[in-house]
């Protein structure tokens, strides 16, 4: 073994991914590894393929050329709900909840179908009490999904993905058009779920939750990677300034 | 909820110990009649909304699969004299493997296009029997009754007894679906595919199988249609109105509950019973239009939305 130590294999490797609509390149030939246990930013202005990108690594869309290998598997070619039981969970932009169903059956969900291995109904129910219970939504559990706050739902979608076990998380925006101190609060609990067993990949606008919360940034635009590295690196990039400030 | 199971099957055992009883009891052929109309609406509502109420995917397709169902036993009587259980079951087989390919075709299409397909499905298989001369092509066909067994007396009690298990199988089934894995899998991709996708829900694989399963009963229940009409035509076996009955009795009993369907069912085929006899049987289509208005402007969620929001005012007037 030659390998460096401050570099592990790759929890999720991707390979040359490129997605088109139509004539549009969406995502342009993007090659990035995420390591293990590691907390990754993905920033870049509107339109710049941060969602499409996620879309193309947990199944929604299918990508042309390029390859998403996740823990040294192929996973190109796999359905959505394969890849959630292989461990790769995600919120979405807009929150997407069961709307006919409680808090409480919104997990039960995912807690049925991605589960890894059997387990018993009082055991999923303690389960899903004690993620509730961390997200700091316990009293809701009987509560509708439709009677919600928008902070709530946020933090629901990101209760739902946890409930799937995973060993990925990707938080699409979970912050966006929260008042600053929920937002606080939200990414002290994206914080607190980081750990050496669960990665997070955190798509952001909001520069001080990204600059608090992230090891390492990438930042998109057009479809490209237009710059990678610390932080602090990235936001002294001349290149990411000019993406989002405008020349 | 072992307590609910309980008393379900009992409620099952003696739903049909009436209904077997009424064969003993009552002398007039008229109430069975007309008693196996409403039957067979309740076996199709309940069988339609475990993909049309679960799911979510409105099949328009329902005088399809019960044609389907007709005319296999039809097939299966002039081919090889086959007794009525045979004709049943295999009926239930076609329709499960029609439900397979419709589903396998179609389940990729959303909303109204795969109604519209469903649609297209009736057309293309009502074309094929019409010109189908073995069967009776657009003519239709007379069929012989066999002699009746005992326990009954006559042909009509023993069909509205089958159909009677017919219903309970159908309910027995979907409430089966409602409280397990399968329905809150359904359930959830009603409410948002790509999020029960990534919650794990394998949906095309659960949208196959609802399909698979309330083909194999729309189909069943057809099957015994030839021997109580003793006479099948196309244009009568894939009648339009099959379809838009059992969407209709399913939406206004409310798709949320196994009881939703069965209430509908009950409520509207017996006003149309009624309705045949003391008005005209074209004063159906009219009520069922307007009760279908009516329910989806004022009570989207039917009869069981409805209760379930009188349940809970007077519940919160109470607290």
């Amino acid at each position: 073994m030659t390998m460096a130590p401050e570099a592990p294999a790759p929890l999720l490797r991707i390979v040359s991914l490129t997605k088109r609509f139509g004539g549009f390149t969406a995502v342009d030939n993007v090659s990035v590894d995420i390591r293990p246990g590691e907390r990754f930013g993905l920033i870049g202005p509107n339109g710049s393929g941060k969602t499409t990108l996620i879309n193309c690594i947990s199944g929604a869309f299918r990508t042309e050329p390029g390859t998403v290998l996740f823990r040294d598997e192929d996973i190109t070619s796999l359905q959505p709900h394969m890849r959630t039981r292989r461990g790769i969970a995600r919120s979405f932009q807009i929150p997407r909840p069961f709307r006919s169903m409680t808090v409480a059956e919104n997990l039960m969900v995912a807690l049925d179908f991605a589960a890894h291995e059997h387990v018993s109904v009082a055991q999923r129910r303690d389960t899903m009490m004690g993620i509730l219970t961390q997200m700091g939504l316990a009293s809701k559990a009987n509560a509708a999904a439709t009677q919600l706050s928008q902070v709530e739902l946020r933090k629901m979608e990101l209760a739902r993905a946890m409930a799937t076990h995973p060993k990925l998380l990707i938080s699409d925006e979970a912050m966006a058009g929260l008042s600053s101190s929920e937002v606080d609060e939200v990414l002290d609990l994206l914080m607190s779920l980081a750990s050496h067993d669960i990665t997070i990949i955190m798509i952001e606008h909001i520069m001080q939750a990204v600059m608090r919360f992230s090891d390492r940034v990438m930042c998109l635009d057009a479809g490209k990677i237009i710059a990678m590295g610390t932080p602090s690196e990235v936001m002294a990039n001349q290149r990411v300034q000019e993406a989002y400030l405008g020349t | 909820m072992k307590r609910s199971g309980a008393a379900f099957w009992i409620g099952a055992a003696a739903f049909l110990a009436v209904a077997f009883v009424m064969t003993k009891v009552i002398g007039n052929q008229y109430p069975f009649f007309a008693g196996y109309v409403i039957l067979q609406f309740i076996a199709l509502a309940v069988a339609w909304s475990i993909l049309g109420g679960y799911a979510g995917y409105v099949n328009f397709g329902t005088s399809a699969f019960y044609g389907v169902g007709v005319y296999a036993s039809v097939f299966l009587v002039k081919a090889f004299g086959a007794p009525l259980p045979v004709q049943i079951l295999t009926a239930a087989a076609i329709g499960a493997l029609m439900g397979f390919a419709l589903g396998l075709l179609t389940l990729r299409m959303q909303g109204i296009f795969f109604s519209i397909a469903t649609i297209a499905l009736t057309i293309i298989i009502e074309t094929v029997v019409t010109n189908w001369r073995y069967v009776g092509g657009a003519a239709g066909i007379q069929i012989q009754r066999p002699p009746v067994t005992a326990p009954f007396d006559n042909y009509v009690q023993l069909l509205f007894f089958i159909q009677a298990v017919l219903v309970v199988l159908a309910v027995a089934i979907s409430r089966y679906i409602q409280n397990s894995w399968i329905g809150r899998g359904l359930q959830a991709l009603k409410d948002d595919e790509l999020a029960a996708e990534c919650s794990g829900v394998p949906t095309l694989r659960l949208k196959l199988l609802a399909c698979v399963i309330s083909g194999a009963l729309l189909c069943a229940v057809g099957a015994p249609g030839a021997m109580y009409l003793q006479y099948a035509d196309p244009s009568s076996a894939f009648n339009l109105n099959y379809s838009v009955s059992t969407l209709a009795m399913s939406l206004i009993g409310g798709t949320a509950h196994w009881i939703g369907p069965v209430i509908g069912a009950i409520v509207l085929s017996t006003t149309q019973q009624l309705l045949t006899v003391t008005i005209s049987s074209e004063v159906n289509v009219l009520v069922l239009g307007v009760m279908l208005v009516l329910f989806v402007v004022g009570a989207p969620e039917g009869i069981i939305g409805l209760a379930r929001r009188i349940f809970h005012r007077s519940n919160e007037g109470r607290e």
